[in-house]
């Protein structure tokens, strides 16, 4: 926030963290290892819990079963978190809110049987048939946004009326037939059973680390321009080389099995566009803002209740997004379509991803991290042959573990005369 | 004195329901000058503040903005006119940095994007111009303490070039020495040539800053004082209402034990 270039997986915190003061009366720069301790006691430690935790489980699996960190099972990962982590996306933005919206799994089952209705039972062009599905999803996160603003039911009550209800249209649109196949070549399909060419991930990656660093150039001399004080070059150093670093590990491996999949570019293309819509512009600033004080918010003049509505839209519609992604995975849309714990994970890889259940901190990167933690724990309990049993418990806990530390966080930042 | 009022009321009057919580008010703002409205709870304060804000306007009465009428019916009004009002409890947003609280749903954008350095820079000059004395504009406005908040918040007031403040009490959470900086604040204010309303239940600040007292007692005009000419105790009784009250014979009887005339201090 602080910059155009803020921290790549922070929130707007990231921005004390970016360190230099700027203030008329600046009373100097913490080290760097007291604004750790500071962040620690203070509750604003923003992604690096899940960062560390993922890196733990990681090396526990690898420890347990070598093929954990294999080419191929990081490719698969990278497959499975596609759908919900879209879905995660939307549920990022409402928690920044202070709400929550429990009918994300409904709405993507939708949308899942709606593609399947309009495209395989009535011939409407894929493409075209997913602008509707995504836009219809729209509309109805937009009546779930009016309900809770307009009539004044809580978000919790709305949503929860929408997760029976949308699921009944669900199955009323999918008829007593129950399932849909999507043809093996048909578009549908292939957006997640496509990878780029190996030079295309190459590229891709290429890209995302020169606009990176372009963007901290240009802002740099924009800043010295301005007379604000600078990045360390220290700083850009570290924050262009760890982007280079991960992106290049992460093709370098991708592109070991079969290249980079289209899925994780449409992933990681919509958390990049969502946090920068979040940091970069106004809307993305009113919806910090709601979320940290609607009061405030109001009187600075903006329109609450339309934001409020809006990002509801957006919730579901990224719940379609992810929905369609789902159905192309199976090459089918069917009454068990966004069922099952599709809804309960898409919230934990939020909140484990490090976004406040209490609204006003987080980014849509906690989606990605989130469901990376907990698309690796489902990954390391198969490898080990363990069953649902198991995979459930440890998630649980993963999730509670990732609750307790927000709150505690919380609580840090409220004896800190924080909040 | 400054020549012609900036801000003047007269005869201001607002009936809620039974209740007359303003009856012919009469109230004149100078530039340059900081005049401190006390009284009583429901003596009428705030009650007078939404008129002149705009949140709840006049039922009757006159409203003069440097000599010619003006009708504040809406909030948007009182911005127009140039009178901001920095509200009692903090308008602020914990999980924004300074510089997003400054310019919060007034941002300056660039290419459809938030111009952030821009944004930063007028911040900078902003509080020091203001001498507001923060670590850095960048940190959430949770991490600063009662006295700063409250200064980012008569701070961002000040963004909309406005030509009378009012703040609705703005020690009321503070302690001694965050006070101190919001007293500052307010005189450097007065110094800009802003007229500053301020309101305030906290005598002690009233007599450190205000140039002229104004008292309200039960909706109307209770008495007006030039600050050194009136002591305290004449503040009192023109609030309560009567030379002989809870307030004075407390003084009295203090004073008596202490063998002096001085209390308030």
């Amino acid at each position: 926030m602080s910059t155009v270039n803020s921290d790549l997986i922070g929130g707007p915190m990231s921005a004390s963290t970016t360190g230099e003061p700027a203030g008329p009366d600046t009373t100097g720069r913490p080290s760097g290892l007291r604004a750790v301790g500071r962040r620690l006691r203070t509750g604003e430690l923003g992604s690096w819990p899940v960062v560390i935790g993922l890196a733990v489980i990681w090396l526990v699996f690898q420890s347990l079963n070598e093929s954990f960190l294999t080419p191929q099972n990081l490719s698969n990962l990278a497959l499975q978190i596609a759908a919900t982590g879209a879905i995660s996306v939307g549920i990022v933005l409402v928690l920044l809110l202070g709400e929550i919206d429990l009918s994300v799994g409904s709405v993507s089952g939708l949308a899942a049987a709606m593609l399947a209705v309009f495209a395989v039972r009535n011939g409407v062009p894929d493409p075209a048939g997913i602008v509707v599905v995504v836009l219809i999803c729209g509309v109805i996160g937009v009546v779930h946004g009016l309900i809770i603003t307009k009539v004044g039911v809580p978000s919790f009550v709305v949503t929860l009326a929408g997760l029976i209800g949308w699921q009944g249209l669900q199955l009323y649109v999918l008829g007593p037939q129950g399932t849909i196949n999507f043809p093996y070549e048909g578009f549908v399909a292939r957006l997640t059973h496509t990878n780029l060419t190996l030079a295309a991930g190459w590229a891709l990656g290429v890209v995302a680390v020169v606009c990176y660093l372009a963007a901290i150039l240009l802002d740099q001399r924009r800043r010295r321009a301005a007379g604000l004080p600078l990045r360390g070059t220290r700083q850009v150093v570290l924050r262009v080389g760890t982007l280079a670093a991960g992106a290049a590990a992460t093709v370098a491996v991708l592109n070991a099995w079969q290249g980079v999949p289209l899925a994780l570019a449409i992933l990681v293309a919509l958390v990049v566009g969502f946090d920068l819509v979040l940091r970069k512009t106004r809307y993305g600033r009113s919806i910090f803002a709601i979320g940290g004080n609607v009061e405030a918010s109001r009187r600075a003049g903006l329109n609450v209740d339309r934001i409020r509505i809006s990002v509801f839209g957006l919730a579901s519609a990224m719940a379609a997004v992810g929905g369609i992604l789902a159905a192309s995975r199976v090459y089918s849309a069917g009454q068990q379509s966004g069922g099952n714990d599709v809804l309960l994970l898409a919230i934990a890889a939020a909140v484990i991803g490090g976004t406040s259940l209490f609204g006003g901190r987080g980014s849509t990167y906690s989606a990605l991290l989130g469901m990376l933690v907990i698309g690796s724990i489902t990954s390391g309990m198969l490898l080990l042959q363990l069953g649902s049993a198991e995979r459930f418990m440890i998630t649980g806990a993963v999730l509670l573990a990732a609750v307790i530390l927000d709150s505690l966080s919380r609580r840090g930042r409220r004896a800190s005369g924080r909040e | 004195m400054a020549p012609a009022p900036i801000l003047s009321l007269s005869g201001v009057s607002k009936r809620f329901g039974a209740v007359q919580a303003l009856t012919d008010a009469e109230l004149e703002i100078h530039p340059g000058e900081v005049v401190a409205l006390v009284g009583d709870n429901g003596a009428g304060k705030s009650t007078l503040v939404k008129v002149i804000a705009g949140v709840n306007p006049a039922d009757n009465g006159e409203i003069r903005w440097e000599g010619r009428p003006v009708t504040i019916a809406r909030p948007h009004d009182a911005t127009v006119l140039g009178i901001a009002t920095v509200y009692q409890d903090l308008s602020l947003c914990d999980n924004l940095d300074v510089v997003g609280n400054l310019f919060l749903g007034n941002e300056s954008v660039r290419f459809g994007a938030l111009d952030e350095i821009a944004m930063e820079r007028r911040a900078s000059e902003l509080l020091s111009s203001l001498s507001v004395r923060i670590p850095s504009v960048r940190v959430p406005v949770a991490a600063l303490s009662g006295g700063q908040r409250q200064s980012v918040a008569i701070a961002r007031s000040l963004l909309g070039e406005p030509k009378v403040v009012m703040l609705d009490e703005p020690t009321a959470a503070l302690g001694v020495a965050q006070t101190a900086q919001v007293l500052d604040l307010i005189e450097r204010l007065r110094d800009r040539g802003l007229g500053v309303i301020l309101i305030s239940h906290n005598l002690a600040d009233v007599k450190a800053v205000a140039d002229r007292v104004v008292v309200l007692r039960l909706g109307r005009n209770a008495g007006e004082f030039r600050m050194g000419e009136a002591t305290q105790e004449e503040i009192v009784q023109a609030i309560t209402g009567a030379s002989e009250s809870a307030v004075t014979r407390r003084a009295a009887r203090v004073a008596g034990a202490a063998g002096t005339t001085e209390v308030d201090r």
